[in-house]
């Protein structure tokens, strides 16, 4: 600025006019971007107020108990979190047990082993099944996968994992091929893709020098894995596997079509039974003023936790990269 | 270890290759593993796409694009108000979230390398990129449907720029990132204003990077149902009324495929036919077009 006022004898007005039109231009450019990616802000604190100001019915009557309650009667309007968040945590974690080793398999065969000319078109087969609609898979897992799971894949568990102590009734019940376990399964081909994606960009930024060493020292490919790659990635690992975690907790779709849509809890994975999202689908366009509030304040629980499972992925990813920028 | 003790080298060589043996078997059993994954993955792909292309192929028929949703027990019937409904949502998505979310993006890239709010605002839309959509179906409920006690199209728009803005911000923010610095130099040495560096030079240079993550942001939201099952809603009838509830194919597909009748759960194959098509086409050509860019660099 004073550099530009001391100088105003040597320029033209002219070009001084010229001058100030360009910074006044820039100064708006400046706060008209800063307005919109703060609107991102805004909208956030609009979600979690607006959810809560909606809930609050809910939370009013049912106090902070709500989350732990293990009711769900429309009719006499007694209302309880449990049985949704059970369902969604047990079906979450399930498509998690299956889908983490897969995806670790996935991105050790693109990183490692798969010839190079393959790599990419491999890696794009996967982020295409990231691509496809979750209300395709939710189609798939109730018309194909259900039967066949019905079937062949239910009486297997049961004579297997069934007969086994302490597990064994997770495993019992009626065949019917929907519920928690099938929801779980459809989830974790859902969550495959995006866990794998994360595993082998991270899996990527191993230094090359770290690796041949380690084969240098006549390490097979799976330990060169198991001891140099993983512990070098760990954040990052961890990080994609809460990004799997954060996606499935709030899917619907997939979920809907599967899980049985039942408020009960069962202690089988067999049985039907319901998640927050699969709730609020089926519910929202039958309920009325307090049992919406019911269903909002179940949202609201739904965005906190997601949010939470999310952030963390986020600021272990965030922890990789920085590891990794410090280091080259 | 075979140096350590001389008197027992039989013995240690015997140990190695005990131990290499056993290396070697979890060394191949790991990769047979991987492998084994990797080819899970594929077959799911392909299983559900051949699935996909059977049952839609076969509810598929000109009626599908001319006529409009059956009225239960009716025979026939098309998708024809849905598609329209779909397109008119994903239009107007477009029109908002882009300009919303290339200045938000360009705000990341060029203004707040390492300001708070840049920071924050980065970390926070890095988290809706993921957030449960259902949610944000509600919120747009609340605040918008609620209010004006009637379910429409624009707030089908309003819940699906929710999810697509996100996408665009964080896309051009990276590919605003990849523009040599240079770039920016040379145009400022040459006195233009940092608006017009920003629009006529690095805008320009990373277009085909912002238009793959617009096409991606759309890719994203036409196969989304949850949100427009609290916004959008449904309509039995063709309407091009954005005012109204207004048919799209997400919501119908979810409809008939749980329905009893055989003619419903054909139109919802064929219309999950379409949509995954649409979205595979915007997938593949995103990847085209910024593989294309890449080369040319």
């Amino acid at each position: 600025m004073s550099q530009i006022s001391t100088d105003k004898s040597m320029m033209e007005p002219s070009m001084l006019a010229v001058v100030k039109k360009q910074r006044i231009q820039d100064f708006l450019f400046h706060k008209v971007t800063l307005l919109f990616s703060v609107l991102v802000l805004v909208a956030l604190a609009g979600i979690l107020i607006s959810l809560l100001v909606s809930a609050w019915p809910a939370f009013q009557k049912f106090g902070i108990g709500f989350i732990w309650r293990i009711e769900w009667d429309i009719i006499n309007e007694e209302f309880g979190a449990m049985i949704a968040i059970y369902g969604t945590l047990v079906s979450s974690l399930i498509a998690l047990l299956l889908a983490v080793p897969l995806a670790f398999g996935i991105a050790v065969f693109l990183t490692e082993t798969c010839p190079l000319w393959l790599r990419r078109p491999l890696g794009t087969a996967i982020e295409l099944l990231a691509a496809v609609p979750s209300i395709i898979y939710g189609m798939f897992g109730l018309f194909i996968f259900a039967p066949l799971f019905a079937e062949y894949g239910q009486p297997a568990l049961q004579s297997t994992l069934g007969q086994m102590p302490l597990i064994g009734p997770l495993f019992g019940g009626a065949m019917n091929g929907i519920g928690l376990l099938a929801a779980g399964i459809i989830l974790a081909f859902m969550i495959l893709p995006f866990i794998a994606a994360v595993m082998r960009d991270v899996f990527e930024i191993v230094p090359p020098i770290l690796r041949e060493s380690a084969y240098g020292l006549g390490c097979t490919t799976w330990e060169v894995v198991r001891y140099v790659v993983l512990p070098y990635t760990r954040k990052g690992v961890i990080g994609g596997v809460m990004l799997g975690l954060g996606r499935a907790l709030g899917e619907t779709m997939a979920v809907t079509f599967v899980i049985g849509n039942s408020q009960r809890l069962s202690e089988s994975l067999f049985a039907p039974g319901t998640s927050i999202a699969s709730t609020l689908a089926n519910e929202f366009g039958e309920a009325d003023d307090f049992h919406l509030s019911t269903l909002f304040a179940l949202g609201f629980l739904l965005f906190v936790i997601t949010f939470v499972v999310l952030s963390v992925a986020k600021i272990m990813i965030l922890r990789a990269e920085k590891a990794q920028g410090a280091r080259t | 270890m075979p140096t350590s003790n001389q008197t027992n080298v039989s013995h240690a060589t015997n140990l190695d290759i005990n131990l290499y043996r056993r290396r070697k078997f979890t060394n191949y059993l790991g990769l047979i593993l991987s492998m084994a994954s990797m080819v899970l993955g594929l077959v799911a792909l392909i299983w559900i796409l051949i699935i996909l292309f059977k049952n839609g192929f076969a509810g598929l028929s000109w009626a599908v694009f001319t006529e409009s949703t059956p009225a239960p027990g009716s025979e026939g019937g098309g998708l024809a108000n849905a598609i329209v409904g779909s397109l008119m949502m994903i239009g107007v998505t477009a029109l908002v979230a882009t300009p919303i979310g290339i200045l938000a993006g360009v705000y990341l890239a060029e203004f707040g390398d390492r300001s708070v709010v840049a920071s924050v605002t980065r970390f926070v839309t890095d988290i809706m990129l993921s957030a449960p959509s259902i949610v944000l179906g509600l919120f747009v409920y609340a605040i918008l449907v609620a209010q004006v006690k009637h379910f429409s199209g624009w707030a089908g728009s309003f819940a699906l720029s929710l999810i697509a803005i996100p996408v665009v911000i964080r896309t051009t923010e990276n590919m605003l990132r990849l523009v040599p610095g240079s770039l920016r130099e040379a145009a400022y040495a040459l006195g233009a204003p940092r608006w017009k560096v920003t629009s006529y030079v690095t805008l320009r240079a990373a277009r085909a990077g912002v238009l793959t993550g617009l096409l991606l942001a759309l890719a994203r939201i036409s196969g989304e149902t949850a949100p427009l099952l609290f916004t959008a809603l449904n309509n039995q009838f063709f309407s091009t009324n954005m005012n109204a509830p207004l048919a799209n194919l997400p919501v119908v597909i979810f409809q008939f495929a749980m329905s009893p009748y055989e003619n419903w759960v054909n139109l919802a194959w064929a219309g999950a036919l379409l949509i995954t098509l649409a979205v595979l086409l915007l997938n593949i050509i995103a990847r085209v077009l910024l593989r294309d860019k890449k080369a040319g660099h």
